[in-house]
């Protein structure tokens, strides 16, 4: 393929990353007071970024979805170790490629309305067009530490966006946790290309590369790679991906993490970031094949996390945190997809996915604009008349995230659910039963919070609420701006429509059915299946009139189904105890108190103990030789005669 | 007395002593002594960039040299002037140079006996970059002591706390180490007859003895365990740096402790490859125990040095878990754990002595270094607290700094040998994540504290020294082939000759 090519595959990544030089280096020391210049250079390299990412779509579309080559280029050698950075183009990077950059920039867009008068506003954009290079540099990585450089890089934009307003106590701590949590799943990943590199031989053998992603495809296609092994390797990449990915059990991270700016939610921990653990397990997913165990391991972890989270989300009363723990649920539905083998379906639904959640913060962003900056609903209410956008868009998203026909929700979580009820052995029926929970779930939360945040009695938005930080002026909500209401509108169309990529029964002439699954990500698709689909709305319908009857029409009374089931309701909204579990009992009370404070015990008293005991030892000895330093010549004499006499007595006797 | 070679590398050690001579001799005025030092040290950093890049990597071995072998004068004892620089020793130049200059520029606020502070700044870092261009055993065991003078009068006058007990400390642990090391030394040279480093590793091949080897081994290793330094010799480390003086805490952990690792790579492993490679199970144990056990106390102090003098004990512990694939598999040693923990002592000197400077900085304005009463710096010096997060996030091992590359090469070139050793000594990079996030998180964020209100952020004359040292933290981590080919390149022939040993040891 042509070298133009790669060249425009480098700049979607070089230009964000340009923007972020640009900012740091010239914009925030030097012309502080054009702070909006920022946002503008960030939203024009993210958009000709976008740009080229659509080229490089067409080609790949082209070239069939299948791999185009260009070799690395050497960055660090060191005897028989060689480590080149290149680009992996295939359709699972292009469409990659296309959901963040194309998401990227409507949240920059939306950023300049959202962010407009903070202090830190270039700050903001420097960070955003840092985490945009960062991102697609994971996307196209083509060695495995080259993508572990930008997974960690990614991380690094997550823990400065997080704590962005780092005054914030709350803010700071949630930075330092998700960096924490995932960093514990990263170690899992390390483990795994150490296992790799340890592998090296049987690749070279066949003249491959172990840290190469092509090359490790063509390992595992050559079957050289023992099953036992691929095992290990694919266990260790899954840790990073449920740490990052927010997995159950590292998931407590994610819903802390909104306690960053509302776009940065949207962008970082719903649409792209926190779905690179899916892309990674989709990119390694000839090694996760070779194991039925590391599949199976996928599968049931995603299931239960498409359960628990939804199960927390249900009682939130934050909006940020209903769509956070729907975001864990809906990573979770993915998992589960890769888990039984269908990676066309957990990309499919990631696609989707990137747009109706992105919609979604959006939306929750915009009313919170609207109320004063609460996120709680419990003070909002009403808002339908005057917010006409973004409830539209509101509703948009919740019927696609609810998995309505025909919008494009429906068509990926149905892919799923086909995939899974298809499969067989136990592990594909019990993850089928638990996304079929989840659906019903996660219909009833999303639409409990749509009708408290919009309907009903206006409750007074942020001067109501005793816990808002910051308070504009919340006695009329009003509509957002354009900046705001034009990107939601955008992925509002975008969550309608994007399903038909995919879809089993809609053939568009160019875009046969199935067209995504199967002819670009070349991955087995499910057949339709009525009973499912029809199966599955009305779950999802089910769902929504037991919200509606809560808390629209309040036939049904949402405290006495609280009461009646008040220690699950405990147990749900206190977040199943885990946070207590990790921070206050493992991490304070076991290891800081009792095995840090023991060993730094040990290192003053035992180890610098000894050193003082060797110098009272040396004090005492050198006080009572001296005694001896008498000064009189008579004892010195005596002295060394004696001395002299004891060495030739030893000479003599050892002779 | 014969003097061969260009004078480059003499000019680049000694500069800085005829600096300290002139302020000593001739300057009387605080503000010339400032100049003097400062324009001595600008010119000595150039000189060693010039040390650096003059090196030519194609041609490999040893360079620039300048002897003069008539130096004492005694003819059975052929002691030499030797300098010169390999490989390995290029890019610790050019670090001692770097870390020169940042601990000068660092030192510019002294306003005590400040004549006598800089010519025993200037005076240790003659020592310092002298340690690593000796190529004759006693210069460079000479050198080696020469550094404890300077280091504990400056420990002792300008530090604060127990500075007269930590001084002490350091003084008593590092000459321990030494004294043996000189018995090592004599006993090598009774053996071989030669001083000459470059001639000693083939030397020592098939030389008999005085003593057994692993015995001559083992006194040259105190020394440099004590100085890396090696649990448990390492308790004189946290006193020395909580209570020396900041530009003295950036030269003890930027260059002084590398003296130990660069001495295991260039007198261990180069002249001892069998006993090297009978250590290495106990260099990894000992590495893991640094690596595990430092990080967990560094998690409870409550002091910023302390807690960045106990984080250096973790991280040197790399050093020995890099060091130990000297063992290689089935007979084959694979150079990369080498290298990574070559570029651990040159990313870690950069990336420790950002730390310090920072500390440093950060205890200037807010006058207390005690965690629990600092918060919310941030706010009020948002250029600190950038250079901290970056000296944090660098320390912690971050992609795109250079902590990074040296930690993943120890760990690649470690883990076929050792196994899942080397994977309980990675589980540090979590824990160093929780000490740093979590010292960042109660220092610099959070709401501003009232008694912070009027702390001012780094003058431009402050930030000279901290910008060069990001510099290094980020040019290493986006490219570091421009320091990892040099080690690769000096570390080639101790990774030939303990091949050979390990295979002469197969075949037997």
């Amino acid at each position: 393929m042509s070298d133009w090519l790669e060249i425009a595959a480098w700049l979607v990544f070089l230009l964000p990353l340009a923007s972020f030089v640009l900012i740091v280096a010239f914009i925030r020391p030097f012309f502080i007071q054009y702070a909006d210049v920022a946002g503008r250079i960030t939203i024009g390299a993210i958009a000709i970024a976008f740009a080229l990412a659509l080229v490089l779509f067409v080609e790949v579309v082209n070239n069939g979805g299948r791999q185009i080559g260009w070799t690395g280029h050497e960055w660090l050698a060191v005897g028989e170790f060689d480590l080149s950075l290149g680009i992996f183009m295939d359709g699972l990077t292009a469409i990659m490629l296309v959901v963040v950059t194309g998401v990227s920039l409507l949240v920059q867009v939306y950023s300049t309305g959202y962010m407009k008068d903070d202090p830190g506003y270039a700050r903001y954009f420097a960070y955003m067009s840092f985490f945009t290079a960062s991102m697609v540099g994971l996307v196209v990585a083509s060695n495995v530490i080259q993508l572990f450089v930008f997974w960690e890089l990614v991380g690094l934009s997550s823990y400065l966006l997080i704590g962005f307003w780092y005054h914030k106590p709350s803010a700071a701590a949630a930075a330092k946790k998700a960096f924490l949590v995932t960093r514990l799943g990263d170690f899992g990943f390390l483990l795994a290309i150490f296992y790799l590199y340890f592998n090296g031989a049987t690749f070279s053998a066949a003249g491959l590369n172990a840290l190469d992603i092509p090359d490790i495809h063509d390992a595992m296609n050559m079957g050289i790679i023992a099953p036992g092994v691929a095992m290990w390797i694919a266990l260790g990449l899954f840790a990073g991906a449920v740490g990052k990915s927010g997995q159950f059990p590292l998931h407590t991270w994610l819903p802390d993490a909104m306690e960053g700016p509302t776009p940065v939610s949207s962008l970082i921990h719903a649409a792209t970031m926190v779905a690179a653990g899916v892309f990674l397990v989709a990119r390694f997913f000839p090694v996760f094949e070779a194991s039925e165990i590391a599949l199976n391991t996928v599968a049931i972890i995603g299931g239960i996390t498409a359960v628990l989270a939804a199960t927390m989300g249900l009682v939130m009363n934050d909006v940020k945190r209903v769509l956070a723990y729907s975001t864990v649920s809906q990573l979770g539905y993915m998992m589960l997809a890769l888990g039984v083998g269908a990676p066309g379906g957990g990309i499919f639904h990631l696609f989707t996915h990137a747009f109706f959640k992105c919609l979604l913060f959006m939306g929750a962003g915009s009313v919170s604009h609207a109320t004063g900056g609460t996120f709680d609903m419990r003070y909002m209410g009403g808002l339908r008349p005057h917010m006409r956008w973004t409830y539209i868009t509101f509703l948009i998203g919740s019927l696609s995230l609810a998995g309505i026909f025909p919008l494009a929700g429906f068509w990926s979580k149905d892919e799923i659910l086909a995939f899974a009820f298809g499969g067989d052995g136990t592990v594909s029926l019990v993850v089928f039963l638990l996304a079929v929970i989840a659906v019903f779930m996660t219909a009833f939360y999303m639409f409990r919070a749509l009708f408290m945040v919009f309907e009903g009695e206006y409750k007074g938005g942020a001067d109501a609420d005793p816990d808002a930080e910051s308070h504009g002026p919340s006695d009329h909500p009003h509509e957002s701006p354009h900046s705001m209401i034009g990107p939601m509108g955008v992925l509002a169309v975008l969550a309608v429509v994007a399903g038909l990529l995919a879809s089993p029964i809609i053939d568009l002439g160019p875009i046969p059915k199935h067209w995504l699954v199967h002819d670009f990500l070349h991955s087995d698709g499910a057949d339709f299946n009525i009973l499912i689909a029809a199966g599955s709305t009305v779950l999802a319908l089910a769902g929504i009139l037991l919200a509606y009857l809560m808390y629209l029409s309040k036939q049904i009374s949402a405290e006495r189904v609280g009461s009646a089931f008040r220690p699950l309701y405990i147990l749900f909204s206190r977040k199943f105890y885990f946070d207590e579990l990790y921070e206050e009992v493992v991490t304070v009370r076991l290891f800081y108190r009792v095995v840090a404070r023991a060993l730094d015990w040990a290192d003053r008293s035992i180890v610098d103990g000894a050193v003082r005991l060797v110098d009272q030892f040396s004090r005492n000895v050198g006080r009572g030789i001296a005694q001896a330093q008498t000064g009189q010549v008579q004892g010195y004499g005596m002295a060394v005669s004696v001395g002299v006499l004891a060495i030739l007595g030893a000479y003599l006797l050892f002779k | 007395m014969d003097f061969e070679g260009n004078g480059l590398l003499t000019a680049t050690v000694f500069l800085p002593l005829v600096g300290a001579l002139l302020i000593a001799v001739l300057v009387r005025n605080n503000r010339h002594v400032r100049l003097v030092a400062g324009a001595t040290i600008v010119i000595d950093l150039l000189l060693s960039v010039l040390v650096f890049t003059a090196y030519d990597l194609a041609k490999g071995g040893v360079q620039l040299v300048d002897r003069a072998p008539g130096w004492i004068p005694i003819d059975s004892f052929k002691v030499e002037y030797f300098l010169g620089v390999d490989g390995l020793s290029a890019p610790m130049v050019l670090l001692t140079g770097l870390l020169g200059f940042v601990a000068i520029f660092a030192s510019w606020g002294i306003k005590e006996r400040v004549r006598e502070y800089f010519v025993w700044l200037l005076i240790l870092q003659t020592a310092v970059m002298g340690v690593f261009t000796a190529l004759d055993f006693i210069l460079f065991f000479l050198l080696w002591e020469l550094e404890m003078v300077p280091m504990f009068f400056l420990i002792s006058i300008w530090g604060s706390g127990r500075r007269e007990y930590s001084a002490m400390k350091f003084l008593i642990f590092t000459f321990l180490g030494s004294a043996f090391m000189l018995v090592g030394i004599l006993i090598i040279f009774f053996s071989t007859g030669t001083f000459d480093m470059v001639e000693l590793p083939g030397a020592m091949q098939g030389a008999k003895l005085l003593a057994p080897a692993w015995l001559v081994f083992s006194l040259i290793f105190v020394a440099f365990a004590v100085k890396l330094p090696v649990w448990p010799v390492h308790t004189w480390l946290p006193d020395a740096h909580t209570d020396a003086p900041t530009a003295v805490s950036i030269m003890l952990a930027g260059v002084l402790l590398k003296m130990g690792g660069y001495g295991m790579l260039r007198v261990s492993a180069a002249m001892f490859p069998d006993v090297m490679v009978d250590a290495a199970k106990f260099l990894i144990v000992l590495g893991v125990i640094n690596v595990i056990y430092g990080a967990i106390v560094t998690l409870r102090q409550t002091d910023m040095k302390r807690l960045v003098a106990f984080s250096s004990i973790s991280h040197m512990g790399y050093v020995l878990v890099g060091i130990s694939s000297v063992v290689g598999v089935a007979g084959v040693v694979s150079p990369v754990g080498l290298t990574g923990a070559a570029m651990q002592m040159f990313t870690h000197g950069t990336i420790t002595g950002l730390m310090f400077l920072m500390v440093g900085l950060a205890y200037e304005k807010a006058h207390t270094r005690h965690i629990p009463d600092l918060g919310g710096l941030a706010t009020r010096m948002p250029i600190i607290a950038v250079g901290f997060l970056i000296a944090g996030l660098a320390s912690l091992g971050l992609p795109g700094t250079s902590g990074f590359v040296s930690e993943i090469l120890i760990f690649l070139g470690t883990f076929p040998v050792w196994g899942w050793w080397t994977g309980v000594a990675a589980f540090g990079v979590v824990i160093t994540a929780g000490y740093i996030l979590w010292m960042l998180q109660r220092t610099m964020f959070g709401p501003q504290l009232p008694r912070f209100s009027d702390v001012r952020d780094a003058t431009k004359m402050e930030m000279v020294p901290v910008v060069a040292l990001v510099a290094a933290v980020l040019v290493v981590g986006i490219y570091p082939a421009i320091i990892s080919d040099y080690f690769s390149e000096g570390l080639t022939g101790i990774v030939n000759s303990i091949q050979q040993s390990a295979q002469l040891a197969m075949a037997q």
